[in-house]
């Protein structure tokens, strides 16, 4: 029972603490406010004191601007594009991840990765709605954004969200959702980590935590900018600089989500598998994958689902949306060939669960570059990426200890590292890239080598350094709160019954 | 009567159900099993993590019959399963005391 209470206090505080500052921004921008009071509106209960703001204003203030206003295009195909994309990355997250990651864990388990997976992404879901969107995706401060759109304040159907073509938006509904699986999937990617030991409130309260403190600020520090409409002179370039986030600010290349979806994700999963410890019998118990058969099925759904985080985080249905499909379809390959290659010149054979590891090891490496890298590029990040993840999950772990159940440091930290970087490398047109769009000029900027690498180095040590500090002030929270790890007796017996009630298969 | 217990390789199966069904057996019991025996495990390999498995998978199948037809058993099952590969498989002969027939009451030879 003390366990409840001390949930709900946190989700509470949390909570109010968002509605709170929301009543605080409104009063600053009533007219803000204004826009939103349209009749089919219908507002929800904490932003009641619109309508009258909207009826004390003075003459509406020039509209804010609507899909199909002059300028701002919202096409169907686009629109159609973007609600497939979104699905697409829901199915990613379940069933993919979860299947990927219940298969291998061992059978007593298996509910309890199930359940964390789709708990989560729901869980996120509603964070995301409530203050997530807004404080990744509305101005402030480079590094964490305002609470102006928390609610979901302001957006009506026919609010636009920029993509990246000058007069092309997409209706911003769709926006926040695409963004929402996002948020959604990348906490549901650190369980891997930690599988098989923690508790499930634990679980959640940490998540709300992370969610906040190191997804938000790093989605905001990377994507959050203006829009390309914002950009016409030398001038306004600069403006858009100093609103947007911090590292896009700094010219850090991150398509889909190497950072902050990946690195993020993966180095929090380190900082937790330590902080949480080794699950008991680790490398004297057989702790074999109890399904490989549902990793493969798993990971083959989180294939099919990632053209939809890459070639979706495109936002438009255009040539950049086809190169970066291809690349994900390419350097996917190219890993998944690589990593077997590896198993089977060295000591083991061409397995299943190889092959599967490399696929989402080329599938993280490639999301940094997939808009930005040509084909080719694509190949070799592909060729490259496993060996070095194969190198971490079957080396190193071994060597420095730590319990990575399901490896998600080594292959989405560590694979997210490398394709942050290669994307600073492959995405010069003279190495068949496609370089980087000047909305000032509307051509390709030029390349400079040193410029972009130190750009994603940057994001990738902010990254690194943003989630670990995160996550182990969380997971010390949460561990003084509720304690994070379940009992000996509860571990051994399995979390399927201890924690959920429940079992898998019935024999 | 006699109690035929053998140990095969689990793709064997069906060879010997025919082979015994052949001769005039009238029922089998079978039994999905691990165990070890001169065959040694094996090792698998997940990402780098090695685990030595001991325990390989065996079918055990289980016969009732009348001692005439002891002989005939074993021969059919010994042709069958074998493959000439370490880890074909052993039969074990017992005594039979008592068997019943449940749904009757019959008992010995004519419950069989």
């Amino acid at each position: 029972m003390r366990k409840i209470l001390s949930i709900l206090a946190l989700v509470g505080v949390l909570g109010f603490g968002a509605t709170a500052q929301v009543y605080a921004d409104e009063s600053a921008t009533t007219t803000d406010a204004a826009v939103v009071a349209t009749p089919e509106a219908a507002a929800p209960a904490p932003v009641e004191s619109a309508p009258v703001a909207a009826v004390e204003a003075p003459a509406a203030p020039a509209a804010a601007p609507a899909c199909g206003d002059k300028g701002f295009d919202c096409n169907k195909g686009d629109t159609t594009w973007m609600i497939i994309a979104t699905v697409l990355v829901t199915l990613m997250a379940i069933p993919g991840l979860g299947l990927f990651y219940g298969g291998l864990v061992r059978q007593k388990n298996m509910l309890s990765v199930l359940m964390q997976t789709f708990v989560i992404f729901s869980l996120m879901a509603v964070l995301w709605t409530i203050y997530g969107y807004s404080v990744a995706f509305t101005g402030g401060s480079p590094y964490f954004g305002g609470l102006g759109k928390a609610f979901l304040a302001g957006i009506t159907p026919s609010s636009p969200a920029a993509t990246f073509s000058k007069g092309t938006y997409i209706p911003e509904y769709l926006f926040v959702a695409f963004q929402l699986t996002f948020a959604a999937i990348t906490p549901a990617l650190i369980i891997g980590a930690f599988a098989e030991r923690m508790k499930f409130s634990a679980v959640l309260v940490f998540m709300v935590i992370w969610f906040t403190f190191a997804y938000l600020p790093m989605a905001h520090m990377v994507w959050y900018w203006d829009g390309p409409d914002a950009i016409t002179t030398a001038e306004s370039l600069n403006t858009v600089v100093a609103n947007a986030g911090w590292l896009w600010g700094k010219g850090a290349l991150d398509f889909a989500g190497g950072t902050v979806v990946h690195i993020n994700a993966g180095v929090a999963g380190l900082v937790a598998c330590i902080v949480l410890g080794k699950r008991i019998g680790y490398g004297k118990e057989a702790m074999a994958p109890h399904s490989l058969t549902l990793t493969m099925v798993g990971a083959s759904l989180l294939w099919v689902g990632w053209f939809g985080f890459n070639a979706g985080s495109n936002l438009e249905a255009n040539g950049y949306a086809g190169l970066a499909f291809i690349n994900t379809m390419i350097a996917t390959g190219a890993a998944t060939l690589s990593w077997m290659f590896v198993e089977w010149f060295g000591k083991s054979k061409p397995s299943m669960l190889g092959a599967v590891s490399g696929a989402v090891a080329g599938l993280v490496a490639i999301t940094p570059a997939c808009g930005f890298v040509g084909p080719m590029g694509a190949i070799v990040i592909g060729f490259l990426v496993s060996p070095i993840c194969y190198f971490f999950v079957a080396k190193v772990k071994y060597m420095l200890g730590y319990d990575d159940a399901l490896d998600v440091f080594g292959v989405h930290a560590v694979g997210g590292i490398f394709g942050a970087l290669a994307t600073g490398v492959f995405v010069n047109p003279a190495l068949g890239g496609a370089g980087v769009v000047d909305y000032v000029t509307n051509g390709v900027a030029a390349y400079d080598f040193t410029a972009q690498m130190t750009a994603q180095i940057t994001a990738v040590v902010t990254a690194i350094v943003l989630s670990a500090v995160v996550s182990f002030i969380a997971l010390k929270v949460v561990d003084l709160l509720i304690g994070i790890r379940v009992s000996e007796e509860s571990e051994r017996e399995g979390l399927d019954t201890t924690e959920h009630g429940e079992r898998a298969y019935h024999s | 009567m006699k109690f035929v217990s053998a140990i095969i390789k689990p793709f064997k199966l069906d060879e010997v159900r025919e082979a015994l069904s052949a001769i005039g057996v009238q029922g089998i019991t079978v039994t999905e099993v691990k165990g070890f025996g001169r065959q040694k495990g094996h090792t698998e390999l997940y990402r780098g993590a090695e685990y030595v498995v001991d325990f390989l998978p065996k079918v055990k199948l289980e016969v009732a019959i009348d001692d005439a037809m002891l002989d005939r058993v074993v021969e059919a099952i010994e042709k069958s399963a074998a493959t000439g590969k370490i880890g074909d498989g052993k039969i074990f002969v017992f005594n039979l005391e008592q068997v019943t027939r449940i749904r009757t009451g019959e008992t010995g030879s004519e419950a069989l």
